[in-house]
């Protein structure tokens, strides 16, 4: 038997707590523990970014990370990102500038897209694909994604969204 | 009074329609399905390339608490399955590649199945292996199938004309051997599958098939459940590319542990096993001898294959289907030989994948189309065409092209690329001439394409069946036999429809994730989807927008030829005047005297026909062309190709969703570049080297080049509102037009793929 730890953290700003085993990796305990299936599982060795959440406003590959050092951090999933008052403008222009075909790798795009977005809100296309760069997509050739997350450079970022001056 | 415009929905941006829920993870695939009391499926395979099972002993997994069952190819009905019917779903009497299935377990969960897995005792003895299929069809070759001792499962063979008499034609003739090697579809959601019985042993599967409706009729004897009693669901699907046009093992092997145990079982593939155990684009061997005239006239060409078919046959087997038409047709060629031989072996099978074995064929035919411009000093676009197809022709082969925009593609491409100035210019100075000696060399290439634009008759029917309802809220649901697999069909039928009932998009909804509701369909393939489900929802709506227009005539004493439908509404058509919100003409169907509902429905069969014996005939209700001119750098100091422009004209027949078809354009350029300079899986002696993206290089998106897209649009006589399928298009020339360019910039050609900064500094060496 793996030896379990109880490990509290926030996720889409619920404070919650879970007992892993120590070798689980955050994506399992993610889609298998919380069922927030909308974080996929692409490869689980950090190559295609479909798994990509942020921790503490950082974006990560879920597969990468022990469950275990989820404890007291803050996590987004992609299923934080739509709120009560709708699609992130991000999300609006992944949808309009169809950014999205079969759609297995949007989440991690979106998750990185959106982290991208609370970095630097002048970033030029070349920063934008260097962005992207570690999440892989098999359907669109990038370019829709690009323009999506370029489109949101210029759309109001929603409460939250702003770069935090520290 | 209120006057409504009319107005159209094709060919503008429509947004895709389940685009909602996948930026928001709500999207629900395979790997996301759970179902109460679930169990998880692992499957054994081979450790071995080749040889006989000696004995199977699975009773220490058995014993392992938490597993339910543990299945060999005793517990199956012993059916094979696969385009060749070659492959039972679980091996007994030997294994053939180093993917076989061998014994699968269910367990309580992924790890316990993983540990059983390992007490699984098998004791093999090896078997001399062949993994080049020249060698495969040596008289001493090993055997793969007993069935068949030569190794040959299929050769096929079409001619037109008399080569010999083209080859007295020809002021010059030229021979090239050209090497494809294997890649693999890379779909960003791994296989898998869930199976569950009911207490009445119906079957429900959760499949990520392409063909739900063959898959039933194809999978009924290898699990032995009749297809009546089985439902197909598919939920949303993470990239098909023709990777999920046939039945595998595993799905069979879910099933089969589905039965044993009375409960679910999901069996999903690590990233390793999908690099390991789904299917590749075949290999293939090509040697094309071409002929030509002084003048630049075509004479003729002579091509023989050799197909590395794998360990078993399926669909790969029969993409010389593909390969010969655009050897045949993709230019005017009036003799034309062509023989291949599919040869097994003990590497990994192959299936079908996005071009159908046209990257292969293309990538020859049109590296040879530069090089017999340069012999009879021509520059490759006049050389092409003088040769290109024209609308209105009939080929050799038998195919009509109703529409045909070859020519205006060929010359679009050029003009925006500035293509003949800079061909002229880069060859002058990319060679190191006329003083521009840098390491970096800039070289510009062409290449263009044909395939199938309007479905392929391979089945009895190449047709789509839609069932339409209106309700009294003015919402259409449409029953589409067409699956998405996320090229935005469901998007595109709606449109079709919506265009015809004068609604909104957001009135119509579209269903077509479950065999239960939907009618048939032969599924995604062939580019046949916008053309073939488009042309049956249209027809399904114009069914319906008849019988509307007939009632609103009824209740307002005017004819239906004086009536439209315009944003909900009932409207004179000249004037545009609103007379009738649409919900209370239905309502008021609903309850009259002699109620009705509205509801239609639509089979569309194409006028193809199939090929006759000798493969003739006009197989596709329309063909699609087009050109792409690449731009590119080569580092002559490091390799490294730097693909800096891609010029892409397209014959779609006429623009449906314009986002859509670019969406398809941009990666089909994707994949075919990825096909030309990055992709590679390597197999050394039936093993897979790199099953993984850190060695599996996709190309990702800091090297994706500028993409110019024009859209040719011939307005197709039989495409539905003109257009015709584009899918498979945009991937299949862009390999040629990146040798080409090559050539272009360095005066070195290559053969073989993928131009890999290794494979190409080592050429760029040999050849100086």
């Amino acid at each position: 038997m793996s030896l379990e730890k109880e490990i509290h953290f926030r996720v889409n700003g619920n404070l919650t707590s879970v007992e892993v085993p120590v070798t689980m990796n955050a994506l399992a305990m993610i889609r298998d523990r919380l069922k927030l299936t909308g974080t996929k599982r692409g490869c689980e060795e950090g190559e295609c970014g479909s798994c990509t959440i942020l921790v503490d406003g950082v974006s990560v590959n879920a597969c990468l990370m022990f469950a275990v050092d989820c404890d007291g951090r803050d996590l987004t999933t992609i299923e934080g990102i739509r709120t009560a008052e709708g699609l992130s403008p991000l999300q609006k222009l992944f949808v309009e500038e169809w950014a999205v075909q079969c759609g297995f790798c949007t989440p991690g795009m979106v998750m990185q897209g959106t982290y991208l977005l609370s970095q630097n809100r002048e970033m030029s296309v070349e920063d934008i694909k260097r962005g992207i760069e570690g999440n892989l997509c098999r359907c669109t050739g990038y370019k829709k994604v690009i323009a999506a997350i370029a489109g949101a450079l210029h759309a109001t970022p929603r409460r939250g969204e702003e770069k935090e001056d520290s | 009074m209120t006057v409504i415009e009319k107005q159209t929905l094709i060919g503008k941006a429509i947004p895709k329609l389940d685009g909602p829920k996948k930026v928001t993870g709500e999207a629900r695939y395979v790997q996301d399905i759970e179902l109460p009391r679930m169990l998880f499926a692992k499957i054994l395979r081979s450790s071995r390339v080749h040889a006989r099972i000696v004995r199977i002993d699975t009773s220490a997994a058995r014993k392992l608490p938490g597993v339910h069952a543990v299945i060999t190819a005793a517990d199956t009905p012993g059916v094979p399955l696969g385009h060749g019917k070659d492959n039972p779903p679980l091996k007994s009497d030997k294994v053939r590649s180093l993917r076989d299935e061998v014994a699968a377990v269910a367990a309580e969960s992924e790890d316990i199945a993983e540990r059983a897995l390992s007490l699984i005792e098998v004791d093999y003895e090896d078997l001399p292996a062949v993994f080049d299929p020249n060698a495969a069809l040596l008289d001493d070759a090993p055997v793969i199938h007993e069935s068949h001792p030569d190794n040959i499962p299929f050769t096929y063979e079409y001619s037109q004309g008399d080569v010999g008499q083209g080859e007295r034609d020809s002021d010059v003739v030229i021979e090239d051997k050209f090497t494809l090697h294997f890649v693999t579809h890379c779909c960003m959601g791994v296989s898998g599958a869930v199976a569950q019985f009911d207490a009445d042993d119906n079957l429900t599967v959760y499949s990520q098939t392409q063909v739900p409706f063959l898959y039933k009729k194809d999978i009924a004897p290898i699990i032995d459940v009749p297809p009546e009693k089985i439902r197909v669901i598919q939920p949303s699907i993470g990239g098909g590319f023709g990777s999920k046009l046939d039945i595998y093992p595993f799905e069979p092997i879910c099933i089969l542990l589905a039965r044993a145990t009375r409960r679910p079982v999901k069996l999903t593939f690590t990233r390793e096993e999908e690099f390991l155990a789904s299917p590749t684009r075949q290999p293939v061997e090509l040697t094309l001898r071409s002929g030509v005239k002084k003048d630049g006239t075509l004479t003729f060409r002579d091509v023989a294959t050799v197909h590395d078919n794998g360990a078993y046959t399926s669909w790969g087997a029969t993409t010389p289907f593909v390969i010969m038409q655009t050897i045949s047709s993709l230019y005017r060629v009036p003799h034309c030989s062509y023989r291949t031989t599919v040869v097994y072996t003990n590497n990994p099978y192959s299936g079908s994948f996005r071009g159908f074995g046209n990257l292969q064929a293309t990538f020859a035919v049109e590296s040879h189309m530069d090089k017999l411009a340069e012999a009879v000093a021509m520059d490759p676009l006049a050389f092409r065409l003088q040769n290109a197809q024209q609308p209105g022709e009939t080929t050799p082969q038998g195919m009509v092209f109703r529409s045909c925009g070859l020519a205006e593609c060929l010359t679009t491409a050029a003009e925006r690329s500035g293509f003949v100035e800079k061909h002229a210019r880069y060859s002058r100075y990319g060679r190191g001439q006329n003083g521009q000696g840098g390491p970096v060399k800039r070289g510009v290439g062409i290449a263009s394409l044909l395939h199938v634009g309007g479905g392929a008759k391979i089945y009895r029917s190449d047709g789509c069946g839609t069932m339409l309802k209106i309700d009294d809220y003015g919402h259409v649901t449409v029953l589409t036999g067409a699956s998405e697999i996320g090229q935005g069909s469901e998007t595109v039928i709606a449109q079709f429809v919506a265009e015809e009932l004068g609604l909104p998009i957001s009135s119509i909804s579209v269903v077509n994730d479950d065999s239960e509701l939907t009618p048939w369909d032969v599924g995604v393939h062939a580019s046949r989807t916008t053309f073939i489900a488009g042309n049956s929802a249209q027809r399904a709506a114009r069914k319906a927008r008849e019988k509307l227009l007939a009632a609103a005539a009824t209740k307002l004493e005017l004819s239906a030829e004086e009536l439209d439908l315009r944003e909900g509404n009932v409207t004179r058509a000249d004037t545009g005047e609103a007379l009738l919100e649409l919900p209370r003409l239905i309502r008021s169907l609903h309850f009259a005297k002699k109620s009705e509902v509205v509801m239609t429905a639509e089979y569309y069969e194409p006028p193809s026909v199939p090929q006759d014996k000798e493969f003739k005939g006009d197989v596709s209700a329309s063909y699609a062309f087009g050109t792409q001119v690449v731009e590119l750098e080569v580092d002559t100091e490091t390799g490294v190709i730097r693909i800096v422009k891609v010029t892409a004209a397209h014959d779609v027949g006429r623009v449906i969703n314009s986002l859509g078809i670019q969406g398809q354009i941009e990666g089909g350029v994707a994949m075919g570049m990825g096909y030309a300079i990055s992709e590679h899986l390597l197999v050394d002696e039936g093993v897979i080297q790199n099953p993984c993206f850190r060695d599996y290089k996709l190309v990702t998106a800091p090297e994706m080049p500028e993409i110019d897209m024009h859209f040719i649009e011939t307005l197709d006589p039989e495409g539905p509102s003109g257009a015709k399928g584009v899918g498979e298009a945009p991937a299949i020339c862009i390999a040629a037009a990146v040798v080409n360019a090559v050539y272009n910039a360095t005066g070195t050609r290559f053969d073989s793929l993928p131009l890999t900064p290794e494979r190409v500094l080592r050429r760029l060496k040999n050849h100086a």
